[in-house]
């Protein structure tokens, strides 16, 4: 059903298993539990981690913990996101806008979420064609053909990611680290970075093949990694508000690199 | 059956008739009570439109004309302004596009340049108008909030470029040109009393400060100024990010050797840099 038919079946009634604040009781309830009794001693990520999927796991919601300080926090007001929250520091912009309009920017191409997502789903893809007998080498150089790239391979700036090995130590201790498609990332990893291409795995592989083994798919993988990067963005804003006003590498007019039209032209002129 | 309470947005800016065969789609929209798809559609340009939006009359050919002005003054602060580099920081790492007007709202919404402080120097001028000695006074004592708020308090009167020296010839062109389309009484009293304004202030106009005048002159709230602003400012930062977006990171400032870290617990580089933690 769609159209009007279904837009009146949804108008003034939202039926959802997800969640509710009672106000006349005053309870809230997520996925049918009580917050306020039954999830009051959770950690912020197990709730994070049962609200998003409805899996219950201590030890997962460590894992994508250790995952995010590992692989997002960095507190580089330089990074593109990070920059975002500083130029909000300098412009006396405040707080959650800063991390409002840095979190937007981390759906990125050659950083954050577009990789984290899209580095599961090359995974998955990958398993489906070996699954149908055809070699990795060539599925690796096809995915390349047809798109330049592989997300989770490669990184701007550092060929080598300083984050692969903490994270894999750190996971194994939570008996992470040991499955099918860790395994599958690596191989990426060994061929690519052979290959002429010389890629290497970036965190994003690794924590995606770390958590395709926990058994998430891409979007659930998307949907706990939203606010990963906050911890490495909210300090930025605020060193970039504890310093003056516009101090944010400030840009003279000599720093525009003009490369357009040669002159300046009248606006009455004809084009 | 008995029908359910349908619960309803009130509005005095917009209204809709159902299309006989859907209840969701609008066959008419009237804005103000104009006809936007049958009558203002072609005939109202979209300056006019928007003062309409904002204030629910049309505007005069005067008012239209000052609303024009401002609109370009601000289309574009340029790639070196804060709110244009956030979006350019969205455009080099291949963010989605509303990430790069998001993060041009964010940077552009501050206290310096950007949104709150038209806000408050619209306050300012509500409060003191065209007299030079209540201005002297706000200026020299600013207002303080005893309450602690998301924003933070003006480091300098609002309007005023705290990090000028002389007022750029962009700001007094600007103002020169609305105060003269307009003939609007604060904007010609501005660009009489500049030079006294920035001696008291200490600091030369902004464009910010020029903004005020002319969302004051259009009799707009500090509210409705604010997010005036705010949206004028776009599109500058959507272009600028589209280019950057083609140009890629590469080829954008990282400030690779502007950063020094002055704890750096690490002995050999610390020696390296000669910074002291």
């Amino acid at each position: 059903m769609n159209g009007p038919e279904m837009l009146e079946s949804f108008e003034g009634n939202w039926e959802t298993s997800i969640g509710a604040w009672m106000p006349a009781e005053g309870k809230v309830y997520l996925r049918g539990k009580e917050v306020l009794t039954e999830l009051k001693d959770y950690r912020w990520h197990r709730y994070l981690l049962y609200g998003v999927t409805g899996r219950d796991s201590e030890r997962i919601a460590r894992l994508f913990e250790g995952i995010w300080l590992i692989s997002c926090s960095f507190p580089d007001p330089r990074l593109w996101n990070n920059q975002v929250a500083a130029l909000c520091g300098t412009t006396r912009a405040t707080g959650v806008l800063a991390s409002a309009g840095a979190l937007a920017v981390t759906e990125a191409t050659i950083y954050g979420l577009k990789p984290i997502k899209g580095v599961m789903d090359f995974l998955y893809r990958t398993e489906k064609k070996l699954k149908k007998g055809i070699p990795l080498e060539k599925i690796i150089i096809e995915e390349l053909k047809k798109y330049r790239s592989i997300y989770g391979y490669g990184r701007p700036l550092r060929a080598q990611d300083e984050r692969v090995t903490p994270l894999m130590e750190f996971a194994r201790k939570l008996g992470a680290g040991k499955g099918y498609y860790t395994d599958l990332a690596f191989q990426v990893d060994e061929y690519l970075s052979l290959s002429k291409y010389g890629y290497s795995i970036n965190i994003s592989g690794v924590a995606a093949a770390l958590m395709a083994d926990e058994g998430f798919n891409a979007d659930e993988h998307y949907h706990l990694a939203t606010l990963a990067f906050t911890a490495g963005v909210i300090p930025c804003y605020i060193d970039a508000k504890e310093k003056p006003q516009g101090a944010f590498f400030p840009m003279r007019i000599s720093s525009v690199n003009y490369c357009g039209n040669e002159g300046t032209k009248k606006w009455g002129d004809l084009a | 059956m008995t029908e359910k309470k349908l619960e309803k947005i009130t509005t005095r800016i917009w209204n809709e008739t159902a299309e006989e065969d859907n209840p969701f789609a609008a066959s008419a929209c009237y804005c103000a009570g104009y006809d936007v798809y049958g009558d203002l559609l072609g005939k109202a340009s979209y300056i006019e439109y928007l003062y309409l939006l904002f204030k629910l009359e049309r505007p005069s050919a005067c008012q239209a004309k000052l609303l024009e002005g401002l609109a370009i003054a601000l289309a574009n602060p340029g790639p070196r302004d804060h709110s244009v580099r956030a979006a350019m920081c969205a455009g080099v790492g291949g963010s989605t596009h509303a990430s790069a007007l998001i993060a041009a709202i964010s940077v552009g919404a501050g206290n310096l340049g950007g949104g709150r402080e038209v806000f408050t120097a619209v306050q300012y001028w509500q409060q003191c108008g065209l007299d030079l000695d209540a201005w002297s006074a706000i200026i020299k004592e600013p207002p303080v909030e005893e309450r602690a708020d998301v924003w933070t308090p003006m480091e300098h009167p609002p309007g005023f470029d705290p990090n000028g020296v002389s007022c750029p010839a962009p700001v007094r062109q600007t103002l020169a040109y609305l105060a003269e389309i307009s003939g609007a009484e604060n904007l010609v009293w501005l660009q009489q009393n500049r030079s006294k304004l920035e001696k008291i202030a200490g600091l030369p106009l902004a464009m910010s400060g020029v903004a005020a005048a002319a969302m004051v002159a259009l009799e707009l709230s500090p509210e409705q100024s604010e997010i005036l602003h705010l949206l004028l400012r776009l599109p500058g930062a959507a272009v600028h990010s589209l280019e950057q977006e083609k140009l890629g990171w590469r080829k954008y400032p990282f400030f690779g050797d502007g950063l020094k870290l002055l704890n750096d617990p690490d002995p050999v580089r610390k020696e390296v840099d000669g910074v002291e933690s």
